[in-house]
């Protein structure tokens, strides 16, 4: 066994090990979380490049572990397996939770119980990234999905509480819809391992019967349970109120990373354990998906035109985004799927960007709402500009992040003669303009008012920095951190850069696809 | 068409149960206004899926899945009890999120009933 096959397992027991940490040393040390919380992901983000490598050089591209060693012929026994897929959405998470620490350092929340979620929340999101076995990923998902409305609920406002048992209990229905589906999907073959599942699929869609009958409720419930923890229109309600509410240091996390895992996995249901050619062959199927995808786009920016707080227009905005990820998937073309996994990416960093910025605001300038935006050019230009390029990327304004993933989608869509996905992704241009244009021209066009915040800055946050006696007129720019800064750039530079870089992944993820469409 | 239901019921009663359980636990969970209501809602939802995989395991006539199965006899498939067992735990994980969550409601809004709840949240 090589050192690379190793990594899988720990990669997931390292974060929900050291989780346990900050508690211990709670009963000594007041603020040792941050410390034990930055140490962890850097090593996690060192150990998923060194796994990246692996994969890279390894003869069929993937890199399995069979958990005790139990090699079961049924496909019973767990497995956790990297392949080009999981590994660059490892990546993604691994940097994006190393790099907000440095927001939470100075932003709050603090605290060691909240790092303890926080390194439980990383950890149950490489789970997902890595396991190679349908019910070991509903484990992970229901621990994510824990963690997730612990930091929800670890706002200060009581409004969180509320958000967080919203979720809780959408989220529960849609894990339990995606646990239905593997009792199906487990009737119908007796196997749980997605590979030995993607090998007996295709002769069960073959040979007809009841068990394809099984296989497509399975797929029903799989999708309708994955839609709402994406948050497809119409199952989207719960994901405004939670990117709302949650505190600002934390709404970039959830927002960047655990929709985009979640939309991983569904991919990851779709193309590995499902395959191409049952998804071509089941009528109304693709039909299906494409249409949830394109309603969630249309539905999710013409939600986000209408909004006056920031934070829950951005949240909107994931809808659409979403939508056309899920429409990609659904165009079963090659290109269209490293479409998507290249949107996965850049909208994971563009939205922690938009976050960041939305929270760096709220700290410095006590803005929350379009209308208190105006006049931040001229106060906080740097802020102003970072949200500025970030909102032009989003659009999907080469070269950017968000430009390379909608062209690839529209070619792929193209190819698979979806001309109304073509259509989609305009008119989602053009309502994703109509909003960032709203916030542009409040931040550079509009002067600013001698308004008093309605909401007083740091409310959110229990950094204690802000308290009303030494607050200057709107928020105080002493409250970011240098930190903050130089994580806004980073993410700001990353957005465009990886608009240079569509070549690339297409390249990565080739072993992926051409496993997938043969 | 009624024959054909009548046999489905008769041999697969135990899905239709669950189903129905099922359904229970959904509809308390939109239609009640009280917090801890919907979360048993949650809960009935959850219980049926364990019981729904607890039926597949079923096997006619066979006996529990116990080393040593005594020679040749049939036993019902222990890996969907395991799965269930795991199942449960997550449940209950989120049980307790889920009432923590409640309590820290009651406490800041004075209300369980999610209609209260809606007219205090709107008057501040």
């Amino acid at each position: 066994m090589s050192n690379a096959e190793l990594l899988p397992p720990l990669l997931i027991a390292m974060p929900i090990l050291a989780a346990v940490v900050p508690i211990a040393l709670g009963l000594w040390f007041d603020r040792t979380g941050w410390s034990v919380a930055a140490l962890t992901t850097v090593g996690l983000f060192a150990a998923t490049a060194y796994l990246a490598s692996a994969v890279r050089t390894a003869d069929d591209a993937q890199i399995t572990h069979v958990l005790g060693g139990w090699n079961e012929p049924q496909g019973i026994g767990i497995e956790l397996v990297a392949d080009p897929f999981s590994t660059l959405i490892a990546l993604l998470v691994t940097v994006i939770a190393a790099s907000l620490l440095a927001y939470t350092r100075a932003g709050g929340p603090r605290g060691n119980a909240f790092y303890t979620g926080y390194l439980l929340l990383v950890g149950g999101l490489l789970g997902i990234l890595m396991t190679g076995d349908v019910f070991n990923m509903f484990v992970f998902l229901e621990i994510v999905g824990l963690a997730t409305y612990a930091m929800i609920s670890s706002g200060d406002g009581p409004e969180s509480a509320v958000a967080a048992l919203k979720y809780l209990i959408l989220g529960t229905v849609g894990a339990s819809l995606y646990l239905i589906g593997v009792g199906f999907l487990f009737m119908a073959t007796g196997a749980l391992n997605m590979e030995v599942l993607g090998e007996a699929i295709p002769q069960i869609a073959d040979e007809g019967g009841s068990d394809l009958t099984l296989l497509r409720a399975a797929f029903a419930f799989v999708f309708v349970g994955f839609a709402l923890k994406v948050a497809q229109w119409p199952l989207h309600a719960w994901q405004p109120d939670a990117y709302q509410h949650a505190p600002d240091g934390i709404t970039p996390l959830i927002a960047a990373l655990v929709s985009t895992v979640y939309a991983y996995a569904l991919g990851r249901v779709m193309f590995t354990v499902f395959g191409v050619e049952f998804m071509a062959t089941t009528p109304y199927l693709q039909e299906i998906v494409v249409t949830v995808g394109a309603v969630s786009v249309l539905a999710g920016s013409t939600l986000a035109v209408v909004q006056q707080d920031v934070k829950r227009m951005f949240a909107y905005s994931s809808v659409s985004q979403f939508g056309l990820v899920i429409a990609a998937y659904g165009s079963l073309t090659e290109t269209a799927l490293v479409g998507a996994v290249i949107h996965l990416i850049g909208h994971g960093v563009m939205k922690a960007g938009l976050f960041v910025a939305a929270a760096v605001i709220a700290l410095s300038y006590g803005a929350r709402s379009v209308d208190e935006y105006a006049g931040l050019a001229e106060n906080r230009p740097l802020a102003a500009g970072s949200t500025a390029v970030l909102l032009v990327a989003l659009i999907g304004i080469p070269p950017s992040a968000g430009f390379v993933g909608k062209w690839y989608i529209a070619v792929g869509a193209i190819e698979a003669e979806l001309w109304p996905i073509a259509g989609v992704i305009f008119l989602s241009t053009m309502l994703t303009l109509a909003y960032a244009a709203r916030l542009l021209e409040k931040m550079y066009f509009t002067p600013a008012t001698p308004v008093e915040s309605a909401h007083p800055p740091g409310v959110a946050t229990d950094g204690g920095l802000l308290t009303g006696s030494d607050r200057m007129e709107r928020g105080s720019p002493d409250a970011v951190s240098l930190g903050m800064l130089v994580l806004l750039v980073g993410i700001v530079v990353a957005a465009v850069l990886l608009g240079f870089a569509g070549g690339a992944f297409y390249e990565w993820l080739e072993p992926f696809t051409s496993e997938v469409f043969n | 068409m009624i024959e054909w239901t009548l046999e489905i019921l008769a041999t697969r009663y135990a899905y239709a149960l669950m189903f129905i359980l099922m359904g229970l636990g959904m509809y308390m969970m939109i239609a009640n206004q009280n917090l801890v209501k919907k979360l048993i809602g949650v809960n009935l939802f959850q219980t049926a899926i364990f019981l729904f995989f607890v039926a597949i395991a079923y096997v006619e006539g066979g006996s529990a899945p116990i080393v040593p199965a005594e020679g040749g006899e049939s036993v019902a498939s222990p890996l969907p009890q395991v799965i269930v067992l795991t199942a449960i735990v997550v449940g209950i994980a989120l049980t307790a999120v889920g009432l923590a969550l409640i309590v820290r409601i009651h406490a800041e809004y004075g209300t369980l009933r999610e209609d209260t709840l809606r007219e205090v949240r709107a008057d501040e």
